[in-house]
């Protein structure tokens, strides 16, 4: 970025995608590190960690009105079909925002999520079979990107087989319809589309144990809840349980394929994974959220205007070092890491554990079967940014 | 040591059960609870106390 990134930052600059870190430390250590922006909408993006944590717990004044880094202000999305259609809880504020994620907690809880692991292992190693014998494999596009979309078609209870379809609408919507708001609208209504189709199949002909029939028959304060909020879960468990999880996936595999020395080190002591997933979901947080300013106030010396977009750059938070010793490092036993790669106050991540298991078991399951491999060239991964960094392509050999 | 988790601060990261699964565990929405009542083990201290330095939300209160 040859522009001033204290004024004029631009999330989706070829190279600040592929490393946007000296990007944020520069802007953390400078004066301001609140930076500004008039691309893409205009918008503010805190880089201290603090700060971050403050706009995420502060949920009066920076709404949920809208979460994404780019598009039109609030009140001038285009209609549609399915205008009224949200993402909640993502999308919801309180006092809406309890009971929109009250009902989908539990089935996110670790004990509630555990089911999956089974599952989720012999996907990961139905993919190896694929590719074991090549010597060599896209751990992004081939592995990584294969996992999540087919564990949340499962948990939502939709064909597997559609995945390549869900995939190219969640990237519609978080990757190419960040720069396109036409793309953007027709990805949406192709998923909103897709999920009114299914729930109208459940409301006439319910299904035992399914997760879409559970909530269109669940109820609050005696009420059944409105098909627009169930329509609305599917909208969100589909858009954000796919690329964010792939992307750490990607991202860490993309590290291990640079770190003999961590492969090793969970290889000799498997005690280690959990802390071990935690450190790659902090150096690799592939998240950044936005919030919208809901009435005029000053922000760390900054004057914000209600409707202005604040970004919330998880991955700038993870690598702050008055937060992080040595926060560029990964360290596989980081004693204390109090990461914020799921976000943080009432709207943290709620597919967290599921997200985690998925990592987890997609790490061990490569390890297991791949002790040994390396990136083919380094300067061909490439990576997509803006709401969700992780590698697209990234070619390793072993 | 005992240990009790500030509810009102929990937002159900389960940092604390990932660092002190002997510990900390959830409940049906996924937040926190402390499973051991009263006195923590010896042994356990140095858990808990890497549990409390990995909450996001700073939601674990120790009293020693």
């Amino acid at each position: 970025m040859s522009i001033d990134p204290l004024t004029d930052y631009d999330i989706f600059d070829s190279q600040f995608v592929i490393d946007p870190f000296p990007v944020m430390d520069q802007i953390r250590e400078s004066e301001c590190p609140v930076a500004h922006t008039d691309r893409w909408g205009g918008s503010w993006m805190p880089t201290r960690y603090a700060d971050i944590v403050a706009v995420a717990q502060e949920h009066d004044l920076f709404t949920s009105q809208q979460i994404l880094v780019t598009g039109p202000p609030p009140g001038q999305e285009p209609e549609g079909p399915y205008a009224a259609v949200a993402a909640p809880p993502i999308s919801s504020d309180p006092p809406e925002h309890h009971w929109h994620r009250r009902l989908i907690l539990p089935f996110f809880a670790p004990q509630a999520v555990a089911k999956f692991e089974d599952g989720t292992r012999e996907l990961c190693n139905r993919l190896i079979d694929g590719f074991i014998d090549q010597g060599e494999a896209d751990a992004a596009a081939d592995y990584a990107q294969q996992i999540p979309v087919r564990v949340i078609a499962t948990m939502l209870g939709v064909p597997t087989d559609l995945s390549d379809t869900f995939t190219g609408w969640v990237r519609g919507v978080l990757e190419a319809g960040l720069k396109d708001q036409a793309i953007r609208l027709e990805a949406r209504n192709n998923i909103l589309g897709y999920f009114k189709r299914e729930i109208d199949d459940r409301t006439a002909n319910p299904r035992e144990n399914d997760l879409i029939t559970t909530l269109l028959n669940s109820e609050v304060d005696g009420q059944k809840v409105p098909e627009e909020y169930v329509h609305g879960v599917c909208n969100l468990m589909l858009v954000a349980g796919v690329d964010t999880t792939w992307s750490s996936i990607g991202a860490a595999l993309w590290h291990l394929a640079q770190h003999p020395e961590h492969r090793h080190q969970l290889r000799d002591d498997p005690e280690l994974w959990p802390s071990a997933i935690e450190e790659l979901l902090r150096a690799y947080a592939p998240v950044t959220m936005a919030r919208i300013v809901g009435r005029d106030t000053e922000f760390q010396g900054c004057p914000m205007s209600a409707g202005d977009r604040v970004l919330m750059s998880f991955p700038a938070a993870n690598r702050d070092p008055r937060q992080f010793e040595r926060p560029d490092e990964v360290i596989l036993d980081r004693e204390h890491n109090r990461h914020v790669a799921f976000g943080a106050g009432i709207h943290r991540c709620a597919g967290s554990n599921l997200a985690r298991l998925e990592l987890r078991v997609a790490l061990q399951t490569f390890l297991a079967r791949i002790p040994d491999f390396e990136l083919v060239d380094p300067s061909a991964v490439t990576w997509a940014g803006g709401q969700v960094r992780g590698p697209r392509q990234c070619k390793v050999r072993f | 040591m005992k240990v009790r988790v500030e509810e009102g601060s929990c937002h159900g990261h389960q940092s604390c059960a990932i660092a002190a699964p002997e510990v900390f565990g959830a409940d049906d929405y996924g937040n926190a609870v402390v499973l051991i009542q009263g006195v923590i083990p010896t042994e356990l201290e140095a858990k808990v106390r890497r549990a409390e330095g990995n909450c996001p939300e700073r939601a674990i209160v120790i009293e020693d």
